[in-house]
């Protein structure tokens, strides 16, 4: 029987993953957008999850609000990533200093 | 039973493809796990009935945010070889932080189950209505403002985007709307009279 813990796990483990991704390819600046895209997608499944087993459609609604900020997070982001790289020729994540905060 | 089967196919193929997406040698690779990703998580989501939510993952998700992805994984031509170095040498902290975050994420799993908070119901699912049709209720009522709010958020992305990348070049001859527009025949057109066998200048 497939209970809430099984999803609950799922996307645990698919969160994790995201941020196992960020360390692991921290020079890599579109790797680090995709693994930010599956933390947000592991967001989405506890919300939907929790939106089925609770009866309650907010969490589906709070789902689909995550999933628009995601789509233009990662146009800002991918918009950003292309001028940088445009300047610099790289997009080593460690080069970024160009604001000097 | 079936709906078991199901659910642990679409689990398995999504985290393994998580896992080879942040894994992964080839970017292109990663794009494509990952749209592998979010296929089998709208696989997950129309199994709880939340088939409004697994359709948008698809449109939003693989239909632009992958292919957003890749063309610019296509589009730049990065070194990636260059960007993996110093892999090995984040491994061992990032496992260890990972280790710590799932350790923390089942405790509180256990917790929770230990006997919730019970929270009153915000929405209740109604009964004999299809999902579609109870969420378009919900957003297009009590959500309004927070759904025109997303799409602000969206048009921000948009022009964002289009504003950081747009760049003027030198070097090609666009149209010019408005000078095109203002010419009169007076400007453009001269009547002569060549003599036989002489021709015109131009």
């Amino acid at each position: 029987m497939i209970g809430l813990t099984h999803y609950l796990t799922v996307s645990a483990i698919l969160f994790v993953t995201g941020v196992f991704g960020i360390f692991l390819n921290r020079k890599n600046l579109i790797i680090i957008l995709m693994a930010i895209e599956l933390i947000l997608l592991s967001v989405n499944i506890n919300l939907v999850a929790f939106s089925a087993y609770l009866h309650d459609l907010v969490g589906q609604v709070f789902a689909m609000f995550v999933l628009t900020v995601a789509a233009g997070e990662a146009a800002i982001g991918l918009a950003i990533l292309v001028i940088y790289f445009r300047g610099r020729g790289t997009i080593s994540v460690e080069d970024v200093n160009r604001m000097k905060g | 039973m079936i709906q078991v089967i199901a659910f642990y196919l679409f689990a398995v193929i999504t985290v393994l493809s998580g896992v080879l997406c942040v894994t992964a040698r080839n970017p292109v690779h990663s794009v494509l796990w990952l749209i592998l990703a979010f296929f089998n998580a709208a696989g997950l989501m129309v199994l709880v009935g939340a088939e409004f939510i697994a359709m948008l993952l698809v449109i939003v998700y693989v239909g632009a945010v992958a292919v957003l992805f890749l063309f610019v994984v296509m589009m730049l031509d990065i070194d990636f070889a260059e960007l993996r170095s110093g892999f090995a040498r984040y491994l061992p902290f990032g496992v260890a932080l990972v280790a710590l975050l799932a350790g923390e994420i089942i405790f509180a799993e256990g917790a929770w189950n230990a006997g919730g908070l019970q929270l009153s119901r915000a929405a209740p699912t109604p009964d004999q209505v299809p999902n579609i049709q109870a969420l378009g209720i919900l957003i297009y009522t009590r959500y309004l403002y927070i759904f025109e709010g997303a799409g602000l958020v969206l048009l921000v992305a948009l022009i964002g985007a289009v504003v950081l990348t747009h760049r003027k070049r030198g070097d090609v001859r666009t149209q010019k709307i408005s000078e095109q527009n203002m010419r009169r025949p007076e400007d453009a057109v001269r009547n002569t009279r060549p003599v036989v066998g002489q021709g015109v200048e131009l």
